[in-house]
């Protein structure tokens, strides 16, 4: 079957056509882990063998069958794509029954779906990767990719902001990041015990902590949409320029391709034009309340 | 030889810009502290009379609960300008500060400058405005601590 995948947005010509786009691949189970109390990662190995290669920023429909599918960013290192892994907080009864999967079973696989972070874009560049929450879990193959390719960048910085000490995603690998020379690995929370001995306060707050040269900065920024905002008033005050700064955006999505209108967001559908996003393509939706 | 505090402040971001008129009224009011971790800076309810800028370390900004103990609300580091209750009638701190690491900072006398504002309004006013935009920072981002945003 031959499917046209739609267009949104004006004067967009027809793209190209995928063989049976909504159709899933079945992939298997390797391991599921807790990354929080109400979050796990998922790895996963394609039945038929065949990888899938994807770009920093990318998502895939997850399908459990009899439960149903959701769309989920994927974790993994693009570099080393043997392994789907995706990251997912167990808030709805798909994200639950993917925690209850076990080694072995079956799982439906659509994508790569999207676009990814503009990694290339950035080369040259300062980099400042700002996460809030689950938001570290699509910006982790942007870290993989630029970590990978260290020489092509400046500075590079990266924001974590999370609720609490418990709630910080991939706690090891941050401190192994940290532990390198060549990047900055700043983390907060917004509320913490007095045990803890990091930082307390909002992720903003850690940006007047790095150094950057904002005119030749490109910020990266996934987490809560009101954390975004503030996080892009914050780069721009300091003059990083609106088209540097790089979104990814959640919306209720269904088929995943810019058919069906779910995630529609203005002129773009946020499956297929986004979910990475430029602000100066945002900005003015991002304040329309009605959408 | 006694070395004056001049150089060392007027490197803070907080004094940047300042008039070395203005810069000099100030380095009068201030002295260097040192505070171990676990030491506290200031404590809730006491007279309030001096601000900190801190050069090295962290300093966690506590509000005492009955029920749940102390509660970090915010950690302050290197450059952050730490109170201003100094500033606002009754003179009282609202909440402790506690040294989280070893911590050394510039102490800079609230009585003796809140004189030498009223004395000379434009040092009141630069002061002023530069106490401003802290406060609001911290508003905002008060405001999105509250909004508790990673909840949902």
């Amino acid at each position: 079957m031959k499917t046209d995948i739609g267009t949104a947005g004006p004067g967009r010509q027809t793209e190209p056509t995928l063989d049976d786009p909504i159709l899933p691949r079945m992939f298997q189970v390797r391991r599921i882990f807790s990354e929080t109390a109400d979050s796990f990662s998922c790895e996963l190995q394609p039945s038929d063998g065949e990888v899938m290669h994807f770009s920093p920023g990318q998502f895939n429909m997850l399908y459990v069958f009899g439960v149903g599918e959701i769309p989920i960013s994927i974790s993994g290192n693009p570099d080393k794509p043997k392994l789907l892994v995706h990251t997912i907080r167990s808030v709805g009864p798909a994200s639950k029954a993917i925690r209850r999967l076990k080694r072995g079973d079956l799982i439906g696989v659509r994508g790569p779906y999207g676009t990814g972070w503009p990694v290339k874009g950035a080369e040259g560049n300062d980099v400042v990767i700002v996460a809030g929450g689950i938001g570290l879990a699509p910006l982790r193959p942007l870290i993989y990719r630029v970590l990978a390719e260290r020489e092509k960048y400046g500075r590079v910085a990266l924001l974590v902001g999370a609720r609490t000490p418990g709630d910080i995603l991939f706690q090891r690998q941050l401190e192994r990041w940290r532990g390198r020379l060549d990047i900055d690995v700043l983390v907060t929370v917004d509320k913490a015990p007095r045990s803890w001995r990091g930082n307390v306060g909002v992720v903003t707050s850690l940006i007047p902590k790095i150094r950057f040269d904002p005119a030749t900065t490109t910020a990266f920024v996934c987490g809560p949409e009101v954390m975004m905002r503030f996080t892009a008033m914050e780069l721009e005050v300091r003059g990083v320029p609106t088209s540097n700064l790089h979104f990814s955006l959640e919306r209720n999505m269904k088929c995943g391709i810019g058919l069906c209108g779910h995630c529609q967001l203005g002129p773009y559908f946020i499956c297929k034009d986004g979910p990475v996003l430029g602000l100066d393509k945002i900005k003015k939706l991002m304040a329309l309340r009605e959408i | 030889m006694h070395q004056t505090l001049e150089p060392i402040m007027a490197e803070q971001p907080f004094l940047k810009g300042l008039d070395a008129e203005h810069l000099q009224l100030l380095v009068g009011c201030a002295s260097n502290v040192r505070y171990e971790a676990g030491q506290y800076l200031l404590r809730e309810s006491e007279e309030a009379n001096q601000f900190y800028i801190i050069r090295h370390g962290r300093v966690a900004i506590e509000v005492y609960t009955p029920n749940r103990g102390p509660i970090v609300i915010e950690t302050l580091g290197e450059g952050d300008v730490l109170g201003w209750s100094w500033l606002v009638p009754p003179y009282n701190w609202r909440f402790d500060a506690r040294a989280i690491e070893l911590t050394r900072a510039i102490v800079l006398d609230g009585k003796c400058l809140r004189g030498k504002c009223e004395q000379d309004y434009q040092l009141g006013y630069e002061l002023l405005s530069r106490f401003l935009q802290i406060i609001e920072r911290r508003l905002q981002a008060t405001r999105l601590q509250l909004l508790d945003v990673y909840k949902d």
